[in-house]
């Protein structure tokens, strides 16, 4: 029982973290809480299962399509909506408030063209399963954990070893310095955006996959839980994302088997009690005041 | 624009009274039920934005958390007046005094972090308060909420009619917004905003910076829980479908696009953006929509928020002193 | 006699990083002393732990004989330090008085009962507290300044502000962090005179300062840093022919 609660937290923890990532890489490179990063995860989901039914089951092919949607529409995000909040040099609150409306925008144009109920995702990967003792893993679990570490190998070789990747470690340390240094710091933090939409829109498609269903309300719980997992983990850290989402998935999957009516509070209450031990976070770095 | 300013700076209390008039006078030109309605509840978030304009927008603390104290206290109003039958003298200050216990239990461990671990801890106890209301069956009745909460009175006198009510809470505000003013005004509130410019600099100054951030935060959720009390009892019925993290946003939002730190634009932004969908409801589902795009174009136009950086207590000193110096 | 602050074998790492290294020396009532040295010699930093934003790793901060090594910045601000920092931090959207009264803080008492009820305390206290303010900004001639935001001064008047509103907090020892940097000629001048007149008004200073002329003109004691050690101390005279010292700002060679 509890290894299998184990194996369902990792799976639903790396999907948390694939989200997790997002955020912090937008922490990192503009200090700016991302409410709206809940809903690319349930866009994406959105536009892989209704280019699915519009192309007659073709999940490869409308995967594909769903993953540039939404990474564009995340360009697109900063690129409207973010930009000239912050070449104005105004408060971080007032790029927050905006990411709040495009929420809102995303959230009810979906309700508006798809509509309100639940939408069942149909089986595309019948893989089956394996037992291990009275513990059942399936395949689409093991999948969904692959994606997640693929993905996270992917991100930390394009950070550290691609031009684009260095450009944005720059930004996210320097934002004027870089500039002064020649790189496009828009064209970073658009591409930045790209990236952490793409991630949500695979974790939500996975989770659209693994669970058979998706509706419009899935982006705000998981944007709400994979922020807890950033700043748990440290936020602005990678490593700390990926940590963090794998153990609020796990925490929440067995404290779930207890009572499964606060399993959406499990989340919250390990995080409070983590900061208030450790305020940067597991991982994220204490760094002495700047005089 | 300057002049005009100042102008208004120089005639606050003729402008504050010709206010309060109009907002006397209001069910009297408009007395149909829905107008007083929404003027009632324009006037409880207008309670709820000024709290926590006191620890976001003064004290640049960051609390994604508010509803969670209007909620705690809206519930121990409820739970109050209805198993105990207690005034609501008593059930009022009862819940101001529970709320502020939950904001001095969760700021003194937490008030330490900074901005966005903040904002994420107010956030996800706000979720932990939904949770428990929802869950916690004995005491709430979970979602099925609490039923025939009675109307406040005192004395024989009681409070039921539409009209009671919203005199009752503009008297409320008005006691709000003093309240707010004297604290701001005072040495209390400069040390506020010092910590808020700067922390640093603030604790160079002598400011104990954590007793500050702990008292500022219980004085706001004691505020909320003020508020819940009165929504509980005007509205008879609660659940906890009232005090989740989306009612904290859209205080929050409203404080932002008021302009952080200012009394004025708080009214104003609770007043725009609490009419805002109602204007818009004939635009039926779009609504939504329209009001989602219409937070991101006021960003992008004007970011400090409608009154933001607009200190009508500074221009008017600077007007004081520039004229003294004229006729000297 | 005995010193007003006494740093006693003070050592401060930051993980492998020893910013400052068993320094020890001793300042007297209504001295001026001047820490000189390189960039990133521990100077700041030593500031930083006379006022509490750092706890030193080892020794004893001694002022007006009590250990204050650990006590929390406004701890002590309110017995009796003050200073100014390096990269000025006004409180740059407040007024120039807000900016004093604020620096007034340990030296009014009016609390949140006061503030709410408006009490005759409070007003008395306000009244007074802005007199007062209006004292310190006629000293740095900063009144006709007075209702101005703090951050539309030019860069000479901010330093002088902040002087001021440290002046406020009505401390025995100022300590001023480069309180000439990015002044003209003119305007050191002038801050030189307004340092001799804090000598006269019985102010002891402690001041890191890059400017050898003012450094050597106006401080009675100086004090050199490298590398996190006191490499030397002494009088001006004395200082300028210390090897040691101009190995430090010259190099080896020279």
């Amino acid at each position: 029982m509890f290894i299998q609660q184990l194996v369902n937290g990792l799976t639903i923890g790396s999907t948390y973290a694939l989200v997790a990532i997002g955020f912090t890489l937008i922490f990192g490179v503009l200090e700016l809480i991302n409410f709206a990063h809940g809903s690319f995860y349930m866009v994406g989901a959105y536009f892989t299962l209704m280019l699915m039914l519009a192309m007659g089951g073709n999940f490869v092919l409308a995967f594909i399509i769903s993953l540039a949607l939404t990474g564009a529409l995340g360009a697109m995000m900063d690129h409207f909506a973010l930009r000239r909040i912050r070449e104005r040099r105004a408060t971080k609150d007032a790029a927050l408030i905006s990411t709040i409306g495009i929420a809102t925008v995303i959230d009810h144009s979906v309700l508006e063209f798809f509509g309100s109920e639940t939408k069942s995702f149909p089986a595309v990967l019948n893989l089956g399963k394996i037992t291990v003792g009275n513990t059942i893993i399936s395949y689409m679990q093991i999948l969904i954990f692959a994606v997640a570490v693929i993905l996270m190998g992917l991100l930390t070789f394009i950070l550290y070893k691609t031009r684009i990747g260095k450009a944005m470690r720059a930004v996210s340390q320097n934002m004027d310095a870089a500039k002064l240094m020649g790189i496009n710091v828009n064209f970073v933090i658009s591409f930045t955006f790209l990236v952490a939409s793409v991630l949500a829109a695979i974790a939500g498609t996975m989770v659209g996959m693994y669970y058979q269903a998706i509706e419009v309300t899935m982006g705000f719980a998981i944007g709400m839980k994979s922020f807890a997992a950033a700043v748990l983990g440290g936020i602005s850290v990678l490593p700390g994302a990926m940590l963090g989402g794998l153990i609020i998935g796990v925490v929440e999957a067995l404290g779930a088997s207890i009572s499964s009516g606060y399993r959406d509070a499990i989340a919250f209450a390990v995080l409070i009690i983590v900061l208030v031990f450790k305020p940067s976070g597991l991982l994220g770095k204490k760094h002495n005041n700047k005089v | 624009m300057n002049r005009i300013l100042a102008c208004l700076a120089r005639n606050q209390l003729l402008i504050s009274l010709t206010v309060l008039a109009l907002a006397l006078l209001f069910p009297l030109v408009f007395p149909s039920q829905y107008s007083i309605r929404m003027a009632t509840l324009c006037g409880m978030y207008i309670v709820l934005a000024l709290s926590l304009n006191l620890i976001t927008g003064y004290t640049g603390q960051v609390s994604l958390g508010h509803a969670a104290f209007f909620g705690i206290g809206a519930y121990t109003a409820a739970i109050l007046a209805t198993r105990f039958g207690l005034n609501f003298l008593f059930t009022f200050i009862a819940a101001a005094i529970v709320a502020g216990l939950a904001a001095f239990l969760l700021g003194l461990p937490t008030l330490k972090l900074k901005g966005h671990y903040l904002a994420m801890v107010t956030l996800g106890f706000c979720e932990i308060v939904r949770l428990v209301e929802m869950n916690w069956m004995g005491l709430t009745r979970g979602p099925l909420g609490i039923l025939n909460i009675p109307p406040p009175s005192l004395w024989g006198f009681t409070i039921d009619a539409p009209i009671e009510y919203y005199y009752f809470i503009v008297a409320l505000v008005v006691l709000t917004i003093k309240l707010v003013q004297n604290i701001v005004d005072s040495r209390v509130g400069k040390g506020l905003i010092a910590i808020s410019e700067d922390e640093i600099a603030a604790e160079a100054m002598g400011i104990n910076i954590l007793r500050y951030k702990v008292m500022v935060f219980v004085i706001s959720a004691a505020l909320a829980g003020f508020a819940g009390a009165f929504y509980a009892q005007y509205m008879s019925y609660i659940d906890p479908t009232s005090f989740g993290t989306d009612q904290s946003i859209s205080i929050f939002i409203m404080i932002i696009f008021g302009g952080l730190a200012s009394i004025p634009g708080t009214i104003i932004g609770v007043i725009v953006l609490t009419l805002l969908p109602e204007v818009l409801r004939g635009l039926m589902d779009f609504r939504l929509i329209i009001y989602g795009l219409i937070l991101i174009a006021m960003m992008l136009v004007k970011p400090e928020g409608l009154l933001g950086n607009i200190n009508f207590t500074r221009i008017k000193k600077a007007a004081d002193g520039k004229k003294a110096g004229e006729l000297k | 006699m005995k010193p007003l602050l006494g740093i006693e074998r003070v050592t401060q790492r930051f993980g492998g990083l020893v910013a400052v290294s068993n320094v020890s020396f001793q300042i007297f009532e209504n001295e001026i002393i001047g820490v000189i040295g390189p960039n990133g010699a521990g100077k700041t930093t030593l500031f930083n732990i006379i006022t509490g934003i750092y706890k030193p790793t080892e020794g004893k901060v001694m002022y007006d004989e009590g250990n204050i090594a650990g006590f929390r910045p406004h701890e002590i601000t309110q017995s009796g330090l003050a200073r100014t920092f390096q990269n000025i931090r006004l409180f740059q959207n407040m007024t120039v008085l807000e900016n004093v009264l604020v620096g007034m803080h340990t030296r009014t008492k009016a609390n949140l009962f006061d503030a709410v009820f408006r009490t005759g305390r409070l007003k008395k206290e306000q009244l007074e507290a802005t007199q007062k303010a209006e004292y310190y900004l006629r000293l740095v001639d900063l009144y006709e300044h007075r209702h101005s935001a703090a951050k539309n001064l030019p860069y000479g008047s901010q330093r002088k502000l902040e002087i001021a509103r440290a002046m406020a907090s009505e401390p025995r020892l100022l300590l001023l962090d480069e309180p000439a940097a990015g002044m003209n000629e003119q305007e050191t001048a002038e801050l030189m005179e307004f340092i001799g007149k804090l000598k006269a008004l019985g102010y002891t200073i402690l001041l890191i300062e890059h400017d050898m002329k003012l450094v050597m003109n106006i401080c009675e004691r100086i004090i050199v840093f490298d590398h996190g050690c006191l490499i030397a101390q002494g009088e001006p005279e004395v200082i300028k022919k210390e090897p040691k010292v101009i190995e430090a700002y010259l190099g080896k060679e020279a």
